[in-house]
């Protein structure tokens, strides 16, 4: 199977390259966060305050994990469902972020937003949170301590496999795939 | 009278969080395996080979399969010749949750207020106990560590008596098509049927609880067990939604009577990492 390699963050030619149904690679640096996370960022935009983290070309990934035990850079750390972000990913794309890591459906705002900001949705295997864990080389949470599993995290990975689901063209790979392999 | 104390139950209930956690039944893992052969689709197979490994490693590594370690769901037949010592049920099985999440590197999801205030328990409590009493002096634990992804799917229909099989297939297959990759495929699925509206849905969760696979003993259920899974791996969402012919391993049925008036159904989804294990003390 034929892999992309993506070192993040991204560009917007970077992005430009990648189709619904790509399978990558990722390493680099990026950034974990979830609701909590995401709703205080969006508050921050709202008050046009400074966000404690620089969103321009970075990937966010849509992961709790579970607490790391002595000596590892991190617990279990695979994808959370993507759609309880639907409402504030529009503002993310706005705000420079250029992909999002999670799994399952975006609703049809995320969909434009990332044609319009040229940006990309992919998917990790969820459930697969041990081996996605060994794609993690290191963890800090950056922001917000105080929402646990749910702060944001500054992480360095290597080789770290998703999907691509949805490009900055329209496609999406939920839709196609099930398509080509109905049976009516 | 038997006697069993407070303090066995919680030991009993920390192991179990931990090793539920850790280690897949053996039957699914087959059935993963299983699947393997049946998925025409590269980047299904590609996904079920990573769902395979990620197993391994969390056996080998002792890292949990999910980050979702659940909120705790327990059956306990409890016999009614045995005296619980030193404290209640309720408090026994929760100190083992608290436990054996800490003691686990187990991640607490749990937040107190479910609207208002949702400020996390830490400690992934209170569990969700069902109890029933049942005969000897026995007493029998299912643990099922329940995702929130999977469980969000969840839903509930009264149907109509004339809505027949075919209504129960179709409840049951078009929920299962909304619900796409949301669920993380390949799923197991508990259909309640029969009961009232709670009964329906502690019936479709107690159906995931069944070894992967295991047909209803009566053989019309069995059978329509056989059809719903058919009809749902026609719908081509595959192991994660990436496209695929293996979108559910199991279809598991619970039933239970009914009203004249009413025919409930209930669909409960569980992930591939369709965790649950059983000791009886």
């Amino acid at each position: 199977m034929e892999l992309k390699r993506l070192q993040a963050p991204l560009s917007d030619e970077d992005v430009l390259q990648l189709k619904a149904g790509d399978n990558v690679l990722i390493s680099g640096v990026i950034y974990a966060a979830r609701d909590a996370a995401h709703k205080k960022l969006v508050e921050l935009m709202d008050k046009g305050e400074p966000l404690p983290v620089d969103l321009q070309g970075q990937i966010i990934y849509y992961v709790g994990p579970t607490p790391a035990k002595p000596g590892q850079p991190i617990g279990s750390a695979g994808p959370t469902t993507s759609g309880r972000m639907d409402a504030y990913t529009p503002r993310m794309l706005e705000h420079g972020m250029k992909a999002c890591i999670g799994k399952g459906l975006r609703n049809s705002a995320v969909k434009e937003a990332l044609i319009k900001y040229k940006g990309v949705y992919l998917a990790a295997v969820g459930g697969a949170g041990a081996l996605l864990s060994k794609r993690i080389v290191s963890s800090e949470v950056v922001a917000y301590p105080e929402l646990g599993a749910e702060a944001i995290r500054r992480m360095e990975v290597k080789d770290f496999p998703a999907t691509v689901i949805n490009d900055a063209y329209g496609n999406d790979l939920y839709e196609e795939g099930a398509r080509q392999y109905r049976i009516e | 009278m038997r006697e069993i104390t407070a303090a066995e139950i919680a030991g009993h209930v920390a192991e179990m969080c931990q090793e539920a956690n850790l280690y897949l039944g053996e039957e699914m893992e087959q059935a993963l395996k299983r699947s393997l052969e049946v998925e025409e689709s590269p980047t299904g197979k590609e996904v079920l080979q990573q769902l395979i490994e990620n197993l391994e490693i969390a056996r080998k590594e002792q890292i949990p399969i999910c980050q979702d370690t659940g909120f705790a769901v327990f059956f306990v037949e409890w016999g009614q010749d045995v005296h619980l010592t030193g404290g209640t049920l309720e408090e026994a099985i929760n100190e083992g949750v608290r436990r054996g999440y800490q003691e686990g590197y187990l991640r607490k999801s749990i937040v107190g207020d479910p609207l208002y205030d949702r400020k996390n328990t830490g400690d992934n409590t209170p569990a969700v106990i069902h109890t029933t009493i049942v005969a000897g002096d026995r007493v029998k634990i299912a643990f099922a560590p329940k995702g929130g992804g999977s469980e969000n799917m969840s839903t509930v229909k009264m149907l109509k008596p004339a809505d027949g099989e075919k209504g129960v297939i179709d409840f049951v297959v078009n929920h299962i098509k909304a619900a796409g990759p949301n669920p993380c495929p390949p799923i197991v699925i508990g259909v309640g049927i029969g009961g009232t509206f709670d009964k329906v849905a502690v019936l479709a969760k107690k159906a995931l609880l069944r070894p992967v696979g295991q047909p209803h003993p009566d053989p019309a259920y069995a059978a329509l067990e056989q059809k719903i899974l058919k009809e749902i791996n026609k719908l081509g969402i595959g192991p994660q939604g990436f496209g695929g012919r293996v979108t559910a391993l199991a279809v598991h049925i619970e039933t239970f009577p009914s009203h004249i008036a009413s025919l409930a159904a209930a669909v409960n989804i569980n992930c591939h990492a369709c965790r649950h294990l059983e000791r009886e003390i």
